[in-house]
């Protein structure tokens, strides 16, 4: 084979490689994806079996934790629905009433569950004082 | 104070439009003067903006809450060291610190190159005014950080519990020295292409700013890591957070620089591809810092209140437009002047080595970007997690460390059967004698962790069989001691040893990496004093709670009202292993409605870990006292209603000593993880082998010397 053709041939075999790999990447990243909505979406759109990304604030005077199970509940950042979790997993040091978070949830019968660990919250403070509302009050 | 630091910021605008003006105009008339003018520009902004950065330190120091952002994110109880470490802590602070830092960086790296491609030196000077510029503007028009407020507040709100510890002090500063290093190679690719030069001269100035950049961004990147895993509370050390991502796409583009930059000193080849590295690898610096500020993606560390999106993307849009207008216009500049050989051979397994970073770096720039691809494509934000990362990542990983063994010892153009016979033999075998011990112990239920395991091995083996020839062959000529033989071939030869050196860290740190998210035991409980339980071989007693109220001197210096922990007893097989005495910190939140007590420990609270650490396992464990129960909640809510505040403290005292007499249960976390020490050894060593790599070789110290002393000569008989 000359080497033009060779090269030809390993850029051919090259490129089809990358097409395959990238098609693979958009289609388990578009299949293993989870919705993410704000509570009042989620309140529509849910569907029971399927894991959601719910994004919103936690509703001060929900927090309540029984043996390892974390319940709270969470609305739009603006108010309105509240979606009740319950959440099992690591909590991070800054969650609390009023802040935002991020939990992955799953629609078992009207009853949202936390996917184990997945739990996140914003962390205010890098960087920002946290306005009056999102401190614990006693 | 504060007007000094607005005068600062209005001067440093303005010298970066005089030096971008005078460079690009002294370039384009080959008028040298204005070059040296613009250059010249570039310290006096350095100077301008330490001014500027004392100031704002300043103000830090001495609690001038005046200052907005010093009221916003510091206080009298913020300990000092973390009081200095709080300028960075603000949106405003940290543009100012990167701000600062490119303008340090900029000066060395110009006065490196003060007699050199003067052309090339104007135009990069010019794109590193326009990027300070780019940022001075930022803090003149969205985030001042000289903004004041009169009268000052009494007191500020505080650093952020979650930043009050060390290795947050330096995280940032490191970090964002890795970022603004990468604009470096950025701005002189840029000038080569503008001014037509792109011979080796441009890579060979900026190749050690390159190596800087890569190891001060993967040094912040670990220490980020560290601060995680010790801070924060989830026992983890990395969780594809948007942010984490942005500063390691950078870094992955940064190492596959710097390995085929290799290829090009040697063949003149991949010119192309070089350059286009180099710009991307500056844009994605860039890109990582936009993300913070923007608020375009969730993440848990993006600035609070972020309104930096629309000039970033401004910015981002200038860079990657243009990068690929300069590549593209100066294409036939960049002809490669050899071609590939052969597919084995170490160009091949460095362009193969290369493929994999920037394949690693495209996942991962996809997964972070998704949720805005997805809602681009489909109208709905989407999201993946770490097991999507991990489908991609883990494969790509192990091709990575196997390629890191291969390269170092290939031949050049073309590999022979004999020569792979020769290289590969000692480090195969050292491969199949851990996978054959690793199984034999009983490690296949984790097949991928034993591959990493197994590919490291065979790393180590390649690298030490380098070493040993090396220094057979040395003694054999120089009939050296061994340890002198070693030392002389690695000064000989920095760059090539030290770069060695960085391959074994990586492989280390990546077989701590496997091992500890493989083989991790972790539980999360409730327990009452007095009782226990099994976690990953160990057993874990509560044996009693803990509490201490020492405002300013709690046991961990960070400036906690209260603190309520446990200690625990860790014992294995009935033998005592530690003591560990976990315990969770309350802050004042300086909110007078929370009540004379409440606003005390209302803040945020953090844990402080506790943790063995060992070569062969961790045992973590973290607490998270029930400080909301009944009998305590009603102490706080009895002393708001009686206490004035300069007693306050009595009813914090009265409720750590209910929390200790009656104890409730407390949830704990703990993790028992194998080998998470080798991922912060393998840190070290790769430190190490970079200051090996990058220390200029006393050949060059000398060289350079050399070429000064005629020079000077000259110059001083021309004076004379």
């Amino acid at each position: 084979m000359n080497p033009s053709r060779k090269r030809a041939v390993r850029l051919t075999v090259a490129l089809s490689a990358a097409a395959v790999l990238a098609s693979a990447l958009i289609y388990t990243s578009f299949s293993a994806a989870s919705p993410a909505l704000s509570p009042s979406q989620l309140a529509r759109q849910a569907q029971p079996g399927r894991s959601y990304q719910l994004t919103g604030t936690v509703v001060a005077g929900s927090v309540r934790r029984a043996g390892g199970v974390l319940d709270f509940g969470v609305k739009d950042r603006a108010g309105g629905t509240t979606i009740p979790v319950s959440y099992t997993g690591t909590v991070p040091d800054p969650f609390r009433e009023g802040r935002e978070i991020i939990v992955t949830v799953q629609d078992q019968g009207g009853r949202f569950v936390g996917e184990r660990d997945s739990l996140i919250t914003k962390c205010p403070s890098k960087y920002q004082t946290a306005p009056a509302g999102e401190k614990q009050n006693y | 104070m504060a007007a000094l630091g607005h005068t600062c910021l209005l001067l440093a605008l303005a010298v970066c439009a005089y030096g971008i003006g005078a460079s690009l105009y002294g370039a384009r008339r080959g008028r040298p003067e204005l070059c040296e003018s613009g250059r010249r520009s570039v310290y006096a902004l350095a100077g301008i903006l330490t001014v500027a950065f004392a100031v704002l330190e300043v103000a830090f120091l001495r609690n001038d809450f005046t200052f907005n952002t010093v009221a916003d994110t510091s206080s009298r109880t913020t300990p000092a060291l973390y009081r200095a470490a709080a300028v960075w802590s603000s949106q405003e602070g940290s543009l100012l610190l990167w701000a600062w830092l490119l303008s340090l960086w900029s000066s060395l790296a110009l006065f490196l190159v003060r007699r050199r491609m003067r052309e090339v030196a104007a135009y990069a000077t010019a794109v590193l005014l326009g990027l300070a510029g780019f940022f001075v503007t930022l803090m003149l028009i969205y985030a001042t950080p000289f903004a004041t407020t009169h009268p000052a507040p009494a007191e500020g709100a505080g650093l952020d519990p979650l930043l009050r510890f060390p290795t947050m002090v330096i995280h940032p500063p490191v970090l964002y020295s890795g970022y603004t290093l990468c604009t470096i190679p950025l701005a002189f690719g840029v000038g080569a292409l503008l001014a037509r030069r792109v011979d080796a001269d441009w890579i060979r100035t900026t190749r050690r700013f390159a190596f800087a950049a890569w190891l001060l961004l993967g040094t912040g990147i670990l220490l980020g890591a560290r601060w995680s895993y010790s801070v924060l509370g989830w026992g983890g050390y990395w969780g594809w957070d948007a942010v984490e991502n942005a500063s390691l796409m950078p870094w992955l583009t940064g190492t596959a620089l710097l390995h085929s930059l290799m290829i090009q000193e040697k063949r003149g080849m991949l010119k192309v591809w070089n350059m286009s590295l180099v710009l991307a690898t500056g844009t994605l610096a860039i890109m990582g810092t936009f993300l913070v500020r923007s608020g375009i993606l969730s993440s848990i560390h993006a600035f609070g209140g972020a309104t930096l999106g629309v000039p970033f993307v401004a910015l981002i849009g200038v860079l990657v437009t243009g990068s690929v207008y300069l590549v593209v216009s100066r294409a036939k500049l960049l002809r490669s002047e050899h071609r590939l050989e052969a597919l084995l051979s170490r160009e091949s397994i460095f362009l193969a080595n290369n493929l994999v970073l920037v394949g690693l770096c495209f996942v991962i720039f996809w997964g972070t970007y998704f949720p805005l691809i997805s809602e681009a494509l489909s109208g709905r934000e989407q999201s993946v997690g770490p097991p999507w990362f991990d489908r991609y990542t883990v494969p790509l990983a192990l091709a990575l460390v196997l390629l890191s063994g291969i390269g170092p010892v290939i031949a050049w153009r073309r590999a022979t059967l004999a020569n792979a016979r020769r290289n590969f033999t000692a480090p195969v075998l050292l491969a199949l004698a851990t996978l054959a011990a690793l199984l034999a112990v009983g490690a296949q239920r984790k097949p991928l962790a034993l591959a990493m395991f197994a590919c490291a091995a065979f790393v180590v083996g390649s690298i030490a069989q380098e070493f040993f020839r090396g220094t057979r062959a040395r003694r054999a000529i120089a009939r050296e001691r061994v340890p002198i033989a070693l030392l002389a071939l690695v000064r000989r030869n920095r760059r090539r040893y030290g770069g060695y050196v960085v391959h074994v860290g990586m492989a280390v740190l990546f077989v701590g990496v496997a091992a500890s998210s493989s083989f991790q035991h972790a539980a999360e409980l409730a327990l009452f004093p007095g009782q226990s339980t099994r976690v990953g071989g160990y057993t874990i007693r509560y044996v009693r709670p803990t509490a201490t109220i020492t405002p300013r001197q709690d046991a961990a210096h960070t400036g906690s009202t209260l603190s309520l922990g446990a200690v625990l007893d860790v014992s294995k097989r009935g033998r005592h292993v530690a003591t560990l005495r976990p315990s969770e910190g309350y802050y004042d939140s300086g909110e007078a409605a929370q009540g004379t007590v409440g606003h005390l420990i209302g803040g945020q609270a953090v844990s402080h870990i506790s943790m063995s650490a060992g070569l062969t396992r961790d045992v973590w464990t973290a607490i998270a006292p029930n400080i909301s129960s009944s009998p305590l909640r009603r102490i706080v809510t009895a002393g708001n209603r009686t206490l004035p505040p300069d007693q306050a403290l009595v009813a914090i005292a009265y409720l750590a000593r209910s929390y200790l007499s009656k104890p409730a249960a407390a949830q704990f976390h703990f993790i028992v993880s194998p080998l998470v020490m080798w991922i912060w050894i393998g840190g070290v060593i790769v430190f190490g082998g970079g200051l090996i790599a990058i220390w200029p070789a006393p050949s060059t110290v000398r060289r350079a010397e050399r070429a000064r002393s005629p020079a000077r000569a000259a110059g001083e008989l021309a004076q004379a």
